[in-house]
């Protein structure tokens, strides 16, 4: 029986998924081992040291560590893609009830942040790159530089210290509760949005600037030039869409970068997210928590990655048909 | 040396710049026990003072000098993040120069091995070893090393590719050369010049990214001083208008500017644009 040809983006896709699906597994092993398997012991850790033998001993039993690993490994991977992530070392609450909602929350920011910050960045780098050794382009070279040396937390600071302490226009702590409309949602997170796009924005705007001034030095470029063609059409009809497949891709990454530095920025406004939740289980060895929160992360983050990998072939007629 | 003197005086100003930040920055850790006015951990005045002829930056959260703890907070934070880079490039150079120098099965392993690790979060893999493991130093050692020789491992990989076609290095081959001479003699020193600027790039962020972790509570552990935990700890006082926990952060953001123009400069040598 012969398989009908495969259109070469569907093939593609479903290629870059299996690899992606391929490696959430690997990951998923990956947390299971790292967590259990590592020096420490889980019950004794976790009950501490003034545990009698048989204390230890029914915790063990209750967490069911005394079944094999690999046993462990596929009912907690079972019960995972059904939903069920566990109950809470700290509360006995499920887990699934305390991360829904936070997940939602910190999706909510990660997309406010984006949608503010891709446009400004893109735009950004393309002005750069056209006025490249400007000052305008110097400038901004410069203020990009040391906002992506800057760790996230002093940017949170100083935005505190200035829009919030100085100024008392936006709070310094982003709390949100499903009463809020979305106005106030959004002037509640005012200040950590603009941190994490002060940053992704700077990340952004430097690479989109470096992968649209490779395009602008290609011969192509010059010949439209040399043809007499105005500058703005061959910015926009011939420059462009070449620069489309990096600049996808340079987005695509850095938004998988937001979701990691969004923990920081839970933190510092303290904002009910995910984040917040991982760094708290952490420090509390709510081991639960931390397995069911750090896989959600890693699978958006792998998600990313892999949609970045996806659309950059696919926006690049050169690379969907190789030959 | 002397090409050295050379190279720096070609030096663009912003690259100098960043080399004097740097250099005040390790003056500073190195000397730190002969120039702190106070110990690590003593307390010598009253909470959030402001700067006095006693107090050259003021005092943090529990009344220690800020200055002596900014200043020891680097010797600490500096050596750590620099024994953790120089692992990571150890492990990171053998195993890159192994899978190009060897290549077929060994190369495929190894790749595989470092995208699945690439392809997790590092703060979020980082998080998750420390609250099995506890945070110790020796644990955030191995744990961020291990991480960010992946890194170094795809650079040197790809750097060795490059040099071991090169037919000098099939001379040594045929000469019959053993593998860990080809990679010490050969392969080495031609590879030097990236892996330098990789390096201090390396250096940057294993120092955020330590930073950031005590920032979480989940680093260096107090009363050892660190810059990220001394934050961490003063954070509260940007409520009252006291803006202690900026100066930390600002000594943080000073070293990584300086390393970083650095490193630009580096990488525009290296890159040799016309620009």
């Amino acid at each position: 029986m012969k398989l009908p040809k495969l259109n070469s983006i569907t093939a593609l896709v479903l290629k870059r998924t299996g690899l992606g699906l391929v490696t959430l597994l690997v990951i998923s092993l990956l947390i299971f081992v790292g967590v259990e398997a590592l020096p420490g012991d889980l019950a004794q850790a976790v009950l501490g040291q003034s545990a009698t033998p048989e204390t230890v001993e029914a915790f063990r039993k209750e967490l069911k560590l005394d079944l094999p690993a690999h046993v462990r490994y596929f009912t907690w991977l079972g019960a995972f893609v059904k939903g069920d992530f566990g109950n809470s070392l700290a509360n006995r609450r499920p887990v699934a009830d305390l991360i829904g909602w936070r997940f939602v929350n910190t999706l909510f920011l990660a997309a406010v942040t984006a949608l503010v910050a891709v446009p400004v960045a893109v735009l950004l780098g393309i002005l750069a790159a056209l006025y490249r050794n400007t000052l305008f382009d110097k400038l901004i070279s410069m203020v990009t530089l040391s906002t992506i040396s800057f760790p996230e937390f002093f940017v949170a600071y100083i935005l505190i210290a200035l829009l919030s302490v100085q100024v008392a226009v936006f709070p310094s702590i982003a709390n949100i509760n499903p009463q809020m409309n979305l106005w106030q949602k959004l002037y509640a997170i005012c200040l950590p949005c603009l941190t994490l796009a002060l940053v992704v924005i700077a990340h952004m705007m430097r690479q989109t600037r470096a992968a649209i001034i490779n395009i602008l030095s290609s011969p192509f470029i010059e010949m439209a030039n040399l043809k007499g063609l105005r500058r703005l059409r061959v910015v926009v009809r011939h420059a462009f869409p070449n620069a489309l497949s990096p600049v996808i891709n340079v987005i695509a990454l850095n938004l998988a970068y937001l979701v990691v530095g969004v923990v920081i920025v839970e933190v510092v406004f303290v904002y009910p997210g995910l984040g917040q939740l991982l760094v708290d289980s952490v420090s509390k060895r709510d081991i639960p928590v931390v397995q069911a929160s750090g896989l959600i992360f890693a699978a958006t983050y792998v998600l990313l990655n892999m949609l970045a990998d996806v659309l950059s072939i696919a926006s690049n007629p050169r690379l969907r048909n190789p030959r | 040396m002397i090409a050295a003197l050379k190279l720096l005086r070609s030096a663009p100003f912003s690259a100098r710049l960043g080399l004097g930040m740097v250099l005040v920055t390790l003056l500073a850790a190195i000397l730190a026990p002969v120039i702190a006015p106070y110990g690590e951990t003593e307390v010598s005045g009253d909470v959030w003072l402001q700067a006095s002829k006693d107090h050259f930056i003021g005092t943090d959260n529990l009344g220690r000098d800020l200055f002596s703890r900014l200043l020891f907070g680097a010797r600490n934070t500096i050596a750590i993040a620099f024994v953790i880079t120089a692992l990571s490039f150890v492990a990171g150079v053998i195993w890159g120069f192994l899978a190009a120098t060897v290549g077929g099965w060994m190369d495929q392993l190894l790749s595989r091995c470092v995208d699945i690790m690439m392809a997790f979060p590092t703060l979020i893999f980082a998080l998750m070893v420390l609250s099995v493991v506890g945070t110790s130093i020796p644990a955030l050692v191995v744990v961020i090393a291990l991480l960010d020789s992946t890194r170094v491992f795809r650079l040197a990989r790809a750097v060795a590719m490059d040099i071991e076609v090169m037919e000098f290095v099939e001379a040594a081959r045929l000469r019959g050369e053993g593998l860990w001479w080809l990679m010490r003699h050969e392969i080495l020193p031609n590879a030097m010049p990236p892996l330098v600027a990789e390096f201090g790039l390396r250096f940057c962020f294993v120092f955020l990214f330590i930073a950031a972790l005590s920032f979480l509570g989940l680093g260096i552990q107090p009363p050892t001083a660190d810059w990220g935990s001394m934050v961490r700890e003063n954070a509260g006082a940007i409520t009252f208008g006291i803006y202690t926990p900026l100066w930390p952060a600002a000594a943080i953001a000073f070293l990584t500017v300086g390393v970083n123009l650095i490193v630009d400069w580096f990488l525009y040598i290296a890159s040799g644009l016309e620009d």
